[in-house]
This record gives C-alpha cells, structure tokens and sequence, in this order.
C-alpha cells in the first residue's frame, strides 16, 4: 500500500535531532522531504517536514542542524526570487492516514542566515487549499520560476488526488487573483517543476514512503511544452494516466529517493537533491542526497556519486589521457609480423608494467603533465581518493588526484599551470572538485580556482593540459573518468 | 653496343629530366620562394615563412625512441656554429655534424646496435628562404627539392616575426611530424616527444609574452621513416588563434 504518512515522517525527523552522536562521512545529513538547495552568503540550506531544516558551511559537503523554518509543517519549498527567498509549505491534516484537508502557504525572507539582522519571516498567506471530500491533498509544494515568461507556479498534491498547478504573483507569493488550479497528475507526490530547452518537466515520486529500509520511492518524469500540461513520459503516456519515467532508484546503500530539487549551478553543472528514506550506513534514517544531474535525449537523470578509484583521465577534445610528462618505456614482446596460423605457439600473458620498473627513472622533484595515447602505463594511472576535514562542493568532497601507488599529485600552479609534485601537502592547488556535468563528462577544478569560481582543468591543444576558464560549451574544458579494474 | 649504350644514356637522362620536372612541379605545388614583402599570417593564423637548412642526417630505425630523455639529448647537441642564435640568409651555407650509418651486409632484420656502425663527417648544408603554400610546411618535399636524404634526419628551421604590440600570455601551438623542439627568442617553448602525427594545435607552449618589433622563431624537428612536416601558429590566453598583429619578414 502506497501511503504517506506525513505524522511518520515528522517523527522520523524528530528522533534525528537527537541523533548528534551519530558519526557520518557527511555530517547529519538527516531530513525528510527536503527543498531545492538554497544559497545564501555561502551557506547552503535545505529546509523539511516539521521545524527548522540543515545547513551547509563548506560547500554543501557537510550538513547539520541550523536551518530555521517556522511554522512547522511539511515539506517545504524554497525558490529565491530577486533579492528575497519565498518559501512554500503545507499545513496538512496528516496524509491518507487523516484528514485530506489541507493548506499551502508560502512567506518571505530576506536571508537564510539565521543569525543576520535581516532574518525574518513575513506573515504567511495561504495560496492553495484542499477540503475533505477534493481530490487533491494540498502539500508538498514544488515552485518555478518560469526563466522565459518570469510567471511563478506551483505544483502540489498527494496519492490521494490530483496533483495540480496553480499560478502565483513573483512580487507577493499571493495566489495570482481568479487563477484556477489545472490537474497535471494522478498517483503520484512531492513534485516539482523544472524548465528546460522549450520544455516543462513535472518531477514526482512513486512508490511507498515512510517505510525506512523497505520504502521504495522513487522519482519520475514526464514533459510538456505547457507548463500546464499535459505532462506525458517517454512512452507517450500522460502523467495525468499515472505515466513517468524514471530519474533516480534505489542504489548503493540507500533506498527510497524522493521529492526532487533542481540547482543549476552554471551551465552545464546541475545537481539534484532529494531525500533517500534510508541510509543503511545511518542507521536506516532518512537523509540528504545530493548527485549530479545529467541529461540523456532531453530528459533529466541521476547521476553517480563519483566513487573513488584508479582511473584513466581522458580529455573530450581528442581523447588523449592525461599522463605524466616523462619517458614511454618500452615493454619487451608481442611482437609480430606474420601471422602463420599453422604454427603451433604456447599462449602465455605479459606483464603489465608496474610502478616499480619505472618510478625510479622519474624526476624526484616536480614532474610536468601532458595529454598522450593512454597505453595503460603507470604514469597514466591515477589514484582518486576522497579528502576529508577540506570541504567540498553539493554532496561530494575535493579529491586528491596523485599516480596509483605514489604520492605524486596532480598540482595547480599560480601562473595558471597543472604539474604534479612527489607530495601531498592538502593544499588548495592539490584539492579538485569533480563535478560530473549534464553531458556525463566531468569538470576537474582545483579548489583554489572553485573559490573563484573560474579555471578548471583544460585541454588547450590535443597534447597540453593547462586551466583555463570553464564554457560548458567547449570540450577542451571536459573530462571522461573510466576506471581501470 | 655503342647504340645501346646511347639508348640507356637518353634513357637516364631523360628520367632524370623527368624527375627533375616532377620535383620542379612539387616544389611548386608546396613552396615558394620569399620575398622581401612582409608577409601577413592569414585567417588561420599560421606562420608560412621559413628559412630552412637541408636536413642533418641522424638515422633512427623508427619513431618510437623519440622519448623526452633522447631528445632533450639530440636537441641539446651542437650540429653546426651559432645553431641557437644565428639568423640566416637565404643561400647562407654551415658545416654541419651529419651521423651515418653502415648497417651490417647482410642484415635482413634489425641488427644488434653493436653491429652497426656509427660515423660523423661535416656536410655542408645550405639555408633554403621558402614560402609554405600550405598551412603546414612540408619538409620532406623540401629534402626531396633540395635532393637531400629523406628519413633520418634533423631539420632546423627559423623564422622571425613582427608583432605590431606586445602580446601577453600567448601560447605557442605546434603539431609536428614527428617528435621536435621550440624555442622563442632563445628561450625553450615546448618539445612535443613520440611518434607524432603532425595535426594543428597539438602541443601547446605555456604561456609567454611577445615583444612589440622582431621576435624570433626557431625549431628543430627530427623523424626516423615517414613523412616530416610542421605547423606553427600562436593563440591568445583565451586559446583564439591570433591572425591580427604578427606579420613575417
């Protein structure tokens, strides 16, 4: 049975605030039908069901408690408009366990930061609303903020009815005056809109919430060139038929993804955020998700989280590895000019060839970096590794790029150069941030250039890597990682 | 017999008009000569003018021993007086170090190093002023031209430019056929290693500054059998190819 038990989920959320002794890779990540990531000073917020929400002060890597929400209820939205951030969120009778009577309110804020003197709510002001006996159940509020018209909406809705839009003033949050709600889609809930390429893309969630462990939430999609609808999926089925296609499932070792967010952080980096309704590694609570979000023929899907490992560093632009820039040692054998196939020969393997056979004719000191033919050689191996206690960037930390089995490490020089020295000294030239980009490729950024938010690691010609500044549209600034086995 | 001996000796000189026709037809398809008109890069940016020396001979078997250790070690090598200053003239002839090989009589494969046999002698080789009709300098129709041995060989070539204003943070760009070395105005640029294809915009130079007035160009490109080319042209810090600013003397 599919249900959505917001008096669960607001207990779940509850007993994670006393959960500080739980010990994470990634803070206390713990919410429950989280917002769209919202920046504010530097600081990244997501608000949830119940009180208060999580923050962020390093990059979106670490979350803990901070996040002031008042009013309670359930899941919020936030969408910053101008200088100001207008929240969206519900105060509900309980889901399909209560009552279906239902409100969604939305307020303003001049900041996130708690702690600023410009922190205060304004009066909330109902925009939509459900009564018992309505096919519709008035929560879980998703905004958008039409980029080509500057209209605002709002989706909301549960299982129980429809999920409708509404169309709401950007100057107040007020319900635009004799707007009537359109029904978009059945049987789903925690949507979202989104704007792409000419299309409206209504994100929502399948499956069973609230269930921990077992909880088999997922995310779906379908599209339409009115942000009204009809929003139909891959197959040609409408939402409104219960149609959608999948973005993100179970993986790993977390479970139940729901209630999606979108953060454009410049042309071609997007991330998705979304609760996971249990982190086997957490206790099986609910928590934070943050992955890349890439899209595939126009339609939006998750991406990994980037795994650590021994990886090929393959350049867009020709597809040359990036290697170290010293001498290819030759490997004896397999060579052959005629092939007499009435000959009878002992098949035997060669050895790959290792690290030691070749590290000690290698400079001690800085050693350049070069594109080149990837023949896999240790030179061309490197060692990704995540660095904790440095920060990161929307749920991953920097990485450390150093040769598989040595310390050498893929360094940024001042003037603007990529080298790499035989230490590793956590610097901020030695700290990349690897964000998997809408194509699937990869942007590689020293975390001393992210601050500025500029150079990234560049092929300039086919044969030399240096950075420069990042243009999505430019393959020289994109990366493939294919992991060596 | 004496008729035969006439037929074969008509017969050698007309290939050898032939050929010479042949050349003469390919040296125009290619090149042509310089002249004192400065000469503006063009769209594609590329540097068309060259003074070029007939190829030193330094026999390699193959491409692939064209690591950055071996070249740093044959670049570094004098061949011939002022090889890193001088600026030639069309015609300007040096007495260059040329490296010949015996191979053993009767090898079929590739004989033990031991086994072959390494001599020097002085050659004397011209400078050659050309005009690339290609973007890309063809340098083994040059030796072709010029009658000189074809594989195995160093080229040298120079090449000075005039920048209208000082450039900053430009990068030299190169693709060479095969393994070769740059300098600009006597500092190293880029050594682009291997057994390389010659494509456009394969090696780049860190960034670097052009002076307002005369700056000069110089490379030496080495290849063991193959085709032997070049192309050189300079981008922006942005990575546009720069076709405004520079002409060619």
């Amino acid at each position: 049975m599919k249900n959505r038990n917001i008096l669960n989920a607001a207990l779940i959320a509850s007993a994670m605030m006393f959960m500080s002794e739980a010990k994470a890779q990634v803070g206390e990540p713990f919410i429950h039908d989280p917002a769209t990531l919202a920046e504010c000073d530097g600081k990244w917020y997501t608000y949830g069901t119940g009180e208060n929400g999580i923050l962020s002060e390093d990059g979106g890597y670490t979350w803990h408690s901070g996040a002031v929400r008042p009013h309670r209820g359930a899941a919020p939205d936030v969408l910053k408009i101008g200088d100001r951030y207008l929240f969206a969120w519900s105060a509900t009778g309980g889901g399909l366990g209560g009552t279906h009577s239902g409100d969604v309110l939305t307020m303003w804020n001049k900041t996130l930061d708690p702690n600023s003197p410009d922190f205060k709510f304004t009066e909330p002001v109902v925009v939509a609303s459900s009564r018992d006996g309505d096919d519709c159940d008035a929560i879980d509020a998703g905004l958008l903020l039409d980029p080509t018209t500057g209209r605002l909406w709002l989706s909301y809705g549960t299982y129980f009815g429809f999920i409708r839009v509404v169309e709401l003033d950007p100057k107040t949050g007020k319900r635009v005056e004799g707007n009537e709600a359109v029904n978009v889609a059945i049987d789903c809930e925690a949507t979202d809109l989104i704007y792409k390429d000419g299309w409206y893309y209504l994100l929502g969630t399948h499956g069973t919430c609230c269930d921990g462990v077992n909880s088999t939430y997922n995310i779906v999609v379908g599209r339409s060139r009115s942000v009204t609808g009809p929003y139909v999926d891959n197959t040609g089925r409408t939402m409104i038929e219960g149609g959608g296609k999948m973005v993100i499932t179970a993986h790993d070792k977390v479970v139940g993804p729901g209630h999606f967010g979108r953060t454009i952080v410049t042309e071609g980096i997007e991330k998705m955020s979304c609760h996971f309704e249990a982190d086997f590694d957490m206790n099986g609570y609910s928590v934070l998700g943050i992955r890349p979000l890439l899209w595939k023929n126009g339609w939006p899907v998750a991406g990994e989280k980037f795994r650590e490992g021994v990886y090929e560093v393959a350049s867009e632009r020709h597809g040359y590895a990036l290697e170290l820039a010293v001498d290819f040692k030759r490997i004896e054998g397999g060579r052959m000019r005629w092939f007499n196939p009435n000959e009878k020969r002992e098949i035997k393997p060669i050895p790959m060839q290792s690290l030691e056979q070749v590290q000690n004719e290698w400079p001690s000191d800085e050693i350049g970096v070069r594109n080149g033919d990837f023949m896999v050689r240790p030179h061309q191996k490197w060692s990704i590794t995540a660095v904790e206690g440095v920060g990161g960037f929307l749920g991953q930390p920097y990485y450390r790029i150093s040769i598989e089995g040595t310390d050498r490490t893929l360094t940024a020089t001042k003037e603007g150069n990529v080298i790499t020295t035989a230490t590793f000294e956590k610097t901020d030239e030695q700290l990349w941030q690897i964000d998997q980009m809408t194509d699937g490729t990869y942007r590689i950024m020293p975390k001393s250039e992210a601050k500025a938010g500029k150079r990234c690691l560049t092929s300039i010609a086919d044969s030399t890597p240096t950075l420069a500044d990042f243009d999505f549209k430019n393959d020289n600034c994109k990366w493939n990682l294919k992991e060596l086995r | 017999m004496k008729i035969s001996r006439v037929l074969v000796l008509s017969l050698v000189a007309l290939m050898t008009q032939l050929g010479d026709c042949w050349n003469a037809q390919a040296q125009e398809k290619y090149f042509s000569a310089s002249t004192k008109d400065a000469l503006s890069i063009g769209n594609d940016g590329f540097l068309r003018r060259w003074t070029v020396l007939e190829p030193i001979s330094k026999p390699n078997q193959g491409n692939t021993v064209f690591v950055d250790s071996y070249l740093n070690e044959v670049f570094a090598k004098e061949y011939f007086k002022n090889q890193m200053t001088c600026l030639p003239k069309d015609g300007d002839k040096v007495k260059a170090v040329a490296e010949i090989v015996e191979m053993p009589a009767d090898f079929r494969r590739m004989p033990d190093p031991s086994q072959i046999k390494r001599t020097f002698k002085n050659e004397t080789l011209v400078w050659h002023k050309i005009d690339s009709k290609t973007f890309n300098l063809k340098l083994m129709r040059f030796g072709e031209f010029h009658k000189q041995r074809l594989y195995g060989v160093i080229y040298w070539v120079v090449t000075v430019i005039n920048c209208e204003n000082d450039m900053e943070n430009v990068r030299l760009s190169v693709g060479s056929n095969s393994a070769s070395k740059w300098w600009v105005n006597g500092e190293e640029a880029l050594l682009l290693s291997g057994d390389r294809r010659m494509v456009a915009d394969d090696g780049m130079s860190e960034r670097l500054n052009l002076k307002k007035g005369e700056n000069i160009i110089r490379g030496a490109i080495i290849n063991g059998p193959g085709m032997t080319d070049f192309c050189v042209r300079f981008v922006d810090e942005n990575g546009k190819v720069i076709t405004n600013g520079i002409t060619i003397k």
